[in-house]
């Protein structure tokens, strides 16, 4: 069967649905996600078809309904939380980071923590400071949690079926400018397993190592610099943890030369971690330094010239690999 | 105590269950003696924090909770996940670090967990569990399994807005679960008077959630009330709110040795003479006929010489491979 071409949006609705006849346990809490389907309208729909016992309102505490989750999670439950923004995740930070990713660990590997949350990431909505953050580093840190960042429509939907098939707690950010994007996916039920990269465009001379939003910036880039006679390899790891270390070293291997492009903050962050993951294995190999491009440390501005200059560009990688390829 | 009443006393299920009371409540005296002791023979790692005082709260409440209830428990857990039927050579061993603990020595004093006996686990995170525990309410609510949740938490809970969170949740949805306020009247250092503005009860009642406050030393009294908050979270009346006025003998941890700043020693002296429940229970069962001296005396043989035992498995168990140290991060 050919592939459909669907919104990042309805691949995300479609996973839902299939997991949630699929398997009975799997519910939704968050705010405004029945009647309304949640502000971005991902799950319009959803609580005609399953009814208000499995996507369930809640009031506006997100501590609440994620430590709430992580309890339902242990007794037979997989619940898919949904974070408006993914600033919010800060609320949840005791119950992600101290509950859901050690239950596991500390009861010797007895207890269960089946959970999702789904949230959100990424600037330039002209949403300023606290609704404009890429925070996905802060959950990638701790030990217990899974980090997913799906970059199309076809990722989106199997990485999401795999998450709330994963005995584990999952994050799952979406990028918000992303959800009107199309994308061709399979008719075909498909899962896509964590932890292997994408190679989204090959090439000889440099590897870009990109994440969500900043995975179409890159291969924009990549075009350009074809234009200029360099041959980007674009690579989406598309988990942050489990992470597909072998795929981005292998690949900075071949091509001597390596950047990382992730809309976190830079410092201390995904595009840190991973270009040091790549500099420890890859060294001797390399022609040149890792370089880093991330969100610039500053608070979100909200005036659009200001914010357009927060976040890398198709123009800002293109120099960058440039300069790494004189 | 008059809440027995003449048909409670009769009956041979009454008789059998205040004599496991004593009993359960001292095992979780003898436990937290011998933990005192190895904490300060310097046999245990980390930090201890005793039960001893509040027995009759977790013995009661867990008195009116089948196996399968859930339970979550706090820093000061010992006693609550005995109750709920933990081993106490399992119980000792994890508080050494030992392979044969709980949590195979990865938790620790307080974080005891253990699916068998329907314990999520003690937290240290002071409020930590009240959303799990409320998390668990709604799974049994979902699945229908008539499971009904117990919250143990202490009053410096009530500081935490993520308790009135999730009270909020488990009435709109009217959801099994039981929140046990032990107030032990002192937060780690501080009277709660200083911290907690209003009365307790007044945070169950403005969310509509029906709310009893009892005697925390009178475990007859503690299993009165627990035992129709259960009842009615069962049938789906929704949750319930029980505040228990009790105290706790010792420090804050084995190592708060120096109170007299934060309390006077005649208010220790005081519970410990007037307010014990081992020894309220205890006459209480003198009196009514329904044991002798002679009983009560083998009962506690019986516990001391069962946790003496405990104690040496533990001692004698094995600590972990160094494999383990990375299992089971991830299921
Ligand atoms: C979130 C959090 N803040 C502070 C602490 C440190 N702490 C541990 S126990 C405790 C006092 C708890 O008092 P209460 O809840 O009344 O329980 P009790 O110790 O009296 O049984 C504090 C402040 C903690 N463990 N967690």
């Amino acid at each position: 069967m050919p592939d459909r071409e669907l919104t990042f949006a309805q691949a995300i609705r479609e996973a839902l649905i299939e997991e949630m006849r699929r398997d009975s346990s799997v519910c939704i809490f968050g705010e405004d996600v029945a009647e309304a389907g949640t502000p971005f309208k991902v799950l319009a729909g959803l609580v005609e078809e399953f009814g208000s016992e499995r996507v369930i309102d809640t009031p506006i505490s997100e501590a609440g309904f994620t430590g709430i989750a992580v309890g339902a999670a242990m007794t037979g439950l997989r619940p898919v939380v949904d974070i408006m923004f993914g600033d919010f995740i800060t609320l949840t930070m005791d119950q992600m980071a101290n509950q859901a990713a050690k239950v596991h660990y500390m009861s010797g590997g007895k207890w269960k923590v089946p959970m999702v949350m789904r949230t959100t990431l990424g600037a330039t909505r002209r949403s300023a400071a606290q609704h404009s953050q890429s925070l996905h580093a802060w959950f990638s840190h701790v030990p217990g949690l899974k980090v997913v960042l799906p970059s199309t429509p076809r990722d989106a939907k199997g990485l999401l079926k795999t998450a709330i098939r994963d005995d584990n707690p999952v994050a799952f950010f979406e990028d918000k400018m992303m959800y009107r994007a199309k994308g061709p996916v399979p008719q075909e039920e498909y899962t896509i397993p964590f932890g292997v990269a994408d190679i989204k465009r090959e090439g000889r001379d440099i590897t870009i190592v990109a994440t969500s939003s900043m995975v179409q910036v890159a291969l924009g880039a990549a075009g350009l610099l074809e234009k200029a006679g360099i041959s980007a390899e674009v690579i989406d790891p598309r988990t942050t943890w489990p992470l597909d270390e072998k795929t981005l070293i292998e690949s900075a291997q071949k091509t001597g030369r390596a950047m990382v492009v992730d809309e976190g903050y830079g410092r201390y962050g995904v595009a840190g971690e991973i270009a040091a993951v790549i500099a420890e294995a890859a060294f001797y190999d390399l022609d040149a330094p890792v370089k880093r491009l991330g969100a610039m440390q500053v608070p979100i501005p909200f005036s659009p010239p200001l914010e357009d200059l927060t976040v890398p560009t198709e123009k800002s990688v293109f120099e960058v690999a440039q300069e790494l390829c004189r | 105590m008059s809440s027995a009443t003449r048909s409670e006393l009769g009956s041979e299920a009454a008789v059998e269950r205040w004599l496991r009371a004593y009993r359960q409540m001292l095992s979780i005296r003898a436990f937290e003696e011998r933990v005192n002791d190895l904490y300060t023979r310097a046999l245990m790692p980390g930090l201890a924090h005793l039960y001893l005082g509040e027995e009759a709260i977790a013995v009661g409440v867990c008195e009116a909770l089948n196996r399968d209830d859930y339970i979550t428990s706090t820093h000061r857990g010992h006693g609550h996940c005995l109750a709920k039927g933990a081993a106490p050579d399992r119980m000792f061993a994890e508080l050494l670090g030992k392979e044969a603990g709980y949590c195979r020595g990865k938790g620790g004093s307080m974080h005891i967990a253990d699916p068998a006996t329907g314990n999520l686990g003690a937290n240290a995170i002071v409020a930590g569990s009240v959303a799990i525990a409320t998390g668990a309410a709604l799974s049994a609510k979902r699945l229908g399994n008539g499971r009904v949740t117990v919250c143990f938490f202490g009053e410096g809970a009530l500081g935490q807005g993520l308790l009135y969170e999730v009270m909020n949740l488990a009435e709109l949805w009217k959801l099994p679960v039981l929140y046990v306020c032990e107030n032990n009247l002192y937060t780690e250092y501080t009277h709660y008077e200083e911290t907690t503005a209003g009365e307790i009860p007044g945070r169950a009642a403005a969310f509509g959630i029906k709310s009893e406050t009892v005697d925390g030393q009178d475990v007859r009294a503690v299993y009165a009330v627990a035992a129709k908050f259960v009842a009615g979270a069962r049938r789906g009346d929704g949750p319930g709110f029980l505040v228990a006025n009790t105290y706790r003998y010792h420090g804050h941890h084995v190592g708060d040795i120096s109170r007299e700043y934060y309390r006077p020693k005649e208010e220790e002296q005081h519970w410990k003479t007037e307010r014990d429940p081992l020894k309220l229970l205890g006459s209480w069962l003198l009196k009514q006929g329904l044991a002798d001296e002679a009983v009560l005396a083998r009962i506690a043989a019986e516990v001391n010489g069962q946790l003496d035992a405990a104690v040496q498995f533990a001692i004698a168990a094995p600590y972990p491979n160094p494999e383990e140290v990375d299992k089971d991060v991830y299921a």
